[in-house]
């Protein structure tokens, strides 16, 4: 009989010389992920992107390399907002150089857009929206708006 | 370089003295030169009278002179400049800048480009610090700050004052009353954050139910805009009007306060009764506002 045979995460997405691998994402947010270290269709990375791959530790996950590009600390972090349990593996020569968790950041500047139309940061001005991150949302250094839910939902 | 642009940058020792300072202004305790040889930009960019006019009072007794931008129409803001670029300019004229907006968060942004101190006059639905100073200023001057009951009555959804005096009130354990119409009410957000800093906020139906406990009422204008009708309007508004009826058997040392412009809230009659404090509070904003230019220029 023939077996259905589901081919491993190995070669679904095959290994990188240099850059950055992003594991343990949150199934279904990968380009959530991305969107929030500000890779669009429009940036020159080549990026390998894997959804709903098995995990032993969370069930289900999304996994997402990014090649020639190691991200910054502060990069990392602010994928904590919407995958708190991502793991970042930074590759050289096809061998992982380091391996960490994320922290949630202390401010976002320039990444989520404040949803009051009345901001003076949704004007235009020479200033990126600046955001304080709270336990209870993302408090607008601006006006004071609150964003408690749908993070991704504002990024910029 | 000190700012003054919300009162939640404000801690209570800073409010304290400001307060002092301008009871002892108001006693005629200042240097009239105290500001002389210095300049200051007065930015409002929407429409004002007693905010206005009273900093321009305010920096006149101190000995300093003011520049006015004149109507937004006639601004270079009319021909695109940013406000980042307007305030770059007007920091090389003037060594104070206060500053009215439509844009919430527009002294904030005004702070990171000014090189010298800047004052919010009112940012859109934002803040406007010097409104609660000088509120807080007329509630001082009849009883302590602490522990008292407050009635905010009114639009207290849009109402940046009701707001900023509420959060000022956190600071003091005042117990915070609302009564406002369905849909105008304070917004959830603020309230929960009153509690968080454990003030107790305590909403009610009608203003006969409360008005006898109150130390303070601070009432403010439901706006005519927020209804869909003329007569939809009439039906609330008649039923948030502050009479001489209404007022019977309230607390005897009880005041009324009202940012103004008063529309329809407050019955002409009320002016002659010893609870009217509105107009007090409005003479108020010169020593208040003499202290706040002291304060961000000395």
């Amino acid at each position: 009989m023939k077996q259905d045979k589901r081919p491993s995460e190995g070669l679904l997405i095959s290994p990188i010389r240099r850059g950055t691998v992003i594991d343990h994402i949150t199934a279904g947010e990968a380009l959530n992920v991305l969107k929030i270290i500000g890779i669009t269709g429009t940036t020159t990375e080549s990026v390998s992107v894997a959804m709903n791959v098995s995990s032993g530790k969370i069930g289900r996950k999304d996994i997402v390399k990014i090649e020639n590009r190691e991200l910054k600390k502060d990069e990392m972090d602010r994928i904590s907002l919407i995958a708190p349990e991502v793991s970042i593996n930074i590759i050289r020569d096809f061998k992982v150089y380091s391996k960490s968790g994320v922290e949630r950041p202390e401010f976002l500047v320039g990444v989520v857009k404040c949803p009051n139309p009345g901001c003076i940061s949704n004007a235009r001005e020479p200033i990126s929206s600046r955001f304080e991150v709270l336990p209870k949302g993302l408090h607008c250094m601006y006006c004071d708006w609150l964003i408690t839910s749908d993070i991704t939902g504002h990024l910029i | 370089m000190k700012h003054i642009l919300s009162i939640r940058d404000l801690d209570r020792p800073f409010i304290d003295d400001l307060i002092a300072k301008a009871g002892r202004i108001a006693s005629r305790k200042y240097r009239p030169d105290a500001l002389k040889d210095k300049v200051l930009a007065l930015l409002f960019f929407e429409p004002s009278t007693r905010t206005r006019m009273s900093f321009e009072a305010a920096m006149a007794r101190l000995g300093g002179t003011s520049l006015s931008v004149g109507s937004v129409e006639a601004c270079s803001m009319a021909k695109g400049e940013t406000l980042a670029d307007t305030i770059r300019v007007v920091s090389g004229y003037a060594d104070a800048i206060v500053l009215r907006h439509p844009k919430e968060g527009a002294a904030r942004l005004a702070s990171e480009f000014a090189t010298v101190p800047v004052i919010n006059a009112g940012d859109g639905a934002g803040q406007h610090p010097s409104q609660t100073l000088l509120d807080l200023y007329t509630i001082q001057q009849s009883m302590p700050l602490d522990g008292i009951d407050v009635g905010l009555i009114g639009d207290l959804r849009y109402g940046r004052t009701a707001h900023s005096l509420a959060y000022a009130l956190s600071m003091y354990r005042s117990r915070i009353h609302v009564i406002s119409p369905t849909g105008l009410e304070l917004p959830p957000a603020l309230v929960m954050e009153l509690r968080e800093r454990g003030t107790e906020v305590v909403e009610h139906e009608t203003i006969e139910e409360i008005i006898r406990c109150l130390d303070v009422l601070y009432v403010t204008r439901i706006q005519r805009e927020r209804f869909p009708d003329t007569a939809s309007y009439f039906d609330v508004a008649s039923s948030y009007r502050i009479t001489p009826e209404l007022l019977q058997g309230v607390r005897s040392h009880m005041i009324v306060l009202h940012p103004l412009p008063r529309v329809d809230e407050i019955d002409p009659a009320v002016d002659e009764l010893p609870y009217a404090r509105y107009f007090v509070q409005s003479k108020n904003g010169v020593p208040v506002r003499m202290a706040m230019l002291e304060e961000v220029m000395r």
